[in-house]
């Protein structure tokens, strides 16, 4: 929580050695498809991880089975501390702990936006309704659309509708923010605003994980990536190693079609 | 964003052709382009002609409208006793008072049913044929829809107030009519006329649509057993026809009950029609469930909501406005299905029409008494679909 309101101005925390994620020989089936193929992967707090791949190659599957959106039949997950179990207290916690935003927004379209953002805040934080509308307001500014707050998500643009499922997630005051593809269901004058304030949370030393297409955004912003392919993990790296010298003849071929 | 970014110089603006709207333009375009289109306007249009000749004629001149004016108390209350008419005069007007309430908050579809409401009130006070202590009491129901009309606009905007005020009213209203041991008892077979088609639709209309929400969700529900019941209970309701089970009501209800306790004939009808159309609302309801996308279960999730949450502030209200239109289907024909308790030997609307036309007095006259009865359907009826295309309308749905 102290990390999430800390100003640009504050610059980069260094990274701690202190594991938040851990996740353990993870396997998936969809029926008889093999989703996920023994997924070791190991994340600290205030990292910034991208995760790339091709389609369907269960990337965003992944990222989904860390909060529990997804079910998995093998391996083991653990998210500061807690493991994802069957158990519902467990998984509330660990949603608790999460902030996820989704490639369609999933804004209440019912809302205004404000009680979209103090929903949760209200219901399952138990704050005060005035708090929690204070705490919202001033992540609308922080996402850069304040005036907005009464409308209904129907009446924004793409980009502010995802600025306010960011805004919406911040105000759980999340250790983690997952991002399934922010991006992609959007149009490219829009792509930047949201890309800055994801860079913006990046830099006060959120713990993230995305799944993007975006390569610039993956070479300034991520501390470390990871390349996906066919349900495993191919190739981990800096931004720099796995651009510029890619070891595994895959990660060549998959930023041979992309660059 | 406020950047005002112009790519290229904007040309002058071009107004758009003005269409035209000259009746005979329109005509010649769209009934007398061809000649077998012109055949058939005037082949249509004479149809109409005499078919519109006949019936003003028959309304107009032939018709003997005294047996509605002679019968009018029938029609409205039935057998009601006379002397506590004024019981029924007051509970309308309580409803008028909070029919008023709402008007003045809500403004809009509320306020267009309460000129619907004046109108009834103003052409029964001018009829020739309403008592004179008729008049006074919808003069004064007139003043009274007014007057609260007022006091609901004056109020600071407040939905808690109309529901709190509502919910009161029903319980008052009903004690004015049977009495429950502080006025005097009024058997419910005294209930007739259009005063218990009202009732009956009313109370079956708004119980069953809590019980079809449980229905429904108990159908999508991942517990077998409540999955099972709602399936079966839906399934088996949905087979039988209304006349079925008000005929059970009737006369099966009696038997399984233990002796001693017997329920009201008029509250079994209630019931059945109750429990009937509650399978038919939780059809209505699973629509609107399943129109709702998954993200909107995933983000609830995301931000930490548990089921019951998720489903009283995401799924509900959602999924409700998606059917409004179907839900007010639905009650519409509920209101009419009443009719069908006439048979079970209750005197509704319809009921009261059978024994009019059978009176001696006013042997021939069931053209005019079903032409009446069938036009207070509609008002009703035509009401109800009016003011659910208002609430569509402003509720934004199908424009998303």
């Amino acid at each position: 929580m102290v990390q999430t309101q800390r100003n640009i101005e504050v610059g980069p925390l260094p990274k701690t050695n202190e594991t938040i994620i851990k996740c353990e020989g993870i396997n998936k089936w969809f029926g008889d498809m093999h989703v996920l193929k023994d997924v070791n992967l190991t994340i600290n707090k205030g990292e910034v991880l991208v995760i790339l791949g091709p389609s369907g190659s269960g990337k965003s599957t992944f990222i989904r089975t860390i909060n529990g959106l997804e079910p998995i039949q093998q391996g083991h997950i653990e998210i500061d501390g807690v493991s994802l179990s069957h158990d519902l207290k467990d998984i509330e916690a660990i949603r608790k702990e999460t902030g996820m935003v989704f490639q369609q927004f999933n804004l209440f379209p019912h809302m205004t936006i404000i009680k979209n953002i103090t929903l949760g805040p209200i219901w399952v934080k138990k704050k005060p309704k005035a708090k929690a509308e204070k705490l919202a307001r001033e992540l609308l500014e922080r996402v850069g659309i304040p005036e907005q707050a009464d409308k209904y998500p129907g009446q924004l643009s793409g980009g502010q509708q995802q600025r306010v499922a960011i805004a919406r997630a911040l105000a759980m005051q999340p250790e983690i923010m997952l991002f399934d593809e922010p991006t992609s269901a959007l149009d490219p004058e829009m792509i930047k605003e949201v890309l800055d304030v994801m860079k913006e949370l990046a830099r006060s030393g959120m713990t993230m994980l995305c799944v993007t297409h975006e390569m610039g955004f993956a070479r300034e912003v991520a501390d470390r990536i990871v390349l996906f392919d066919g349900g495993e993990i191919i190739e981990t790296g800096t931004p720099e190693k796995l651009f510029d010298n890619p070891q595994h003849e895959r990660t060549k071929l998959f930023l041979s079609q992309i660059l | 964003m406020s950047v005002d970014l112009k790519l290229v110089e904007a040309k002058q603006m071009i107004a758009p052709p003005s269409p035209s709207f000259s009746i005979w333009d329109w005509m010649r375009k769209n009934l007398f382009n061809t000649w077998y289109n012109m055949l058939l306007t005037l082949l249509a249009g004479g149809l109409l002609i005499s078919i519109g000749y006949t019936t003003l004629t028959w309304v107009l001149t032939e018709a003997q409208w005294a047996v509605i004016g002679d019968n009018y108390k029938l029609f409205m209350v039935g057998q009601y006793p006379i002397t506590a008419l004024w019981r029924i005069w007051s509970a309308l007007a309580i409803l008028t008072f909070m029919f008023g309430i709402s008007a003045g908050t809500f403004k809009g579809t509320m306020l267009r049913l309460s000129y619907i409401l004046s109108a009834i009130y103003l052409i029964h006070i001018v009829a020739p044929f309403t008592a004179n202590t008729s008049k006074i009491w919808l003069t004064a129901q007139l003043v009274m829809l007014v007057f609260s009309y007022f006091i609901g606009a004056k109020i600071p905007y407040s939905k808690r107030i109309n529901i709190v005020g509502w919910a009161i009213s029903i319980p008052i209203v009903l004690l004015f009519i049977h009495g429950f041991g502080i006025l005097p008892a009024i058997r419910t077979n005294v209930w007739n006329g259009l005063m218990l088609t009202l009732m009956l639709a009313a109370v079956a209309i708004i119980l069953s649509f809590p019980i079809g929400i449980l229905l429904a969700l108990g159908r999508t529900s991942k517990l077998p057993v409540i999955k099972y019941f709602c399936v079966g209970y839906i399934e088996l309701i949905r087979g039988i026809p209304l006349i079925t089970i008000f005929f059970m009501a009737q006369v099966l209800l009696p038997l399984f009950l233990p002796t001693g306790l017997t329920i009201d004939n008029v509250m079994r009808v209630m019931l059945g029609a109750t429990f009937f159309t509650a399978a038919y609302m939780a059809e209505n309801v699973r629509g609107g469930l399943q129109s709702i996308p998954n993200g909107q279960y995933e983000a609830a999730k995301t931000i930490g909501l548990n089921p019951v949450q998720t489903t009283t502030f995401i799924i509900l209200p959602q999924a409700l406005r998606a059917i409004i239109p179907t839900i007010v289907g639905q009650s519409i024909s509920m209101f009419k299905d009443t009719s069908l308790v006439a048979i079970v030997g209750l005197v509704d609307l319809l009921g009261i029409a059978q024994s009019v036309k059978s009176n001696p007095d006013f042997l021939g006259r069931h053209m005019e008494v079903y032409v009446f009865i069938a036009f207070v359907y509609w008002v009703i009826a035509y009401s109800m679909s009016y003011s659910s295309r208002r609430i569509e309308k402003s509720l934004g749905v199908g424009e998303r």
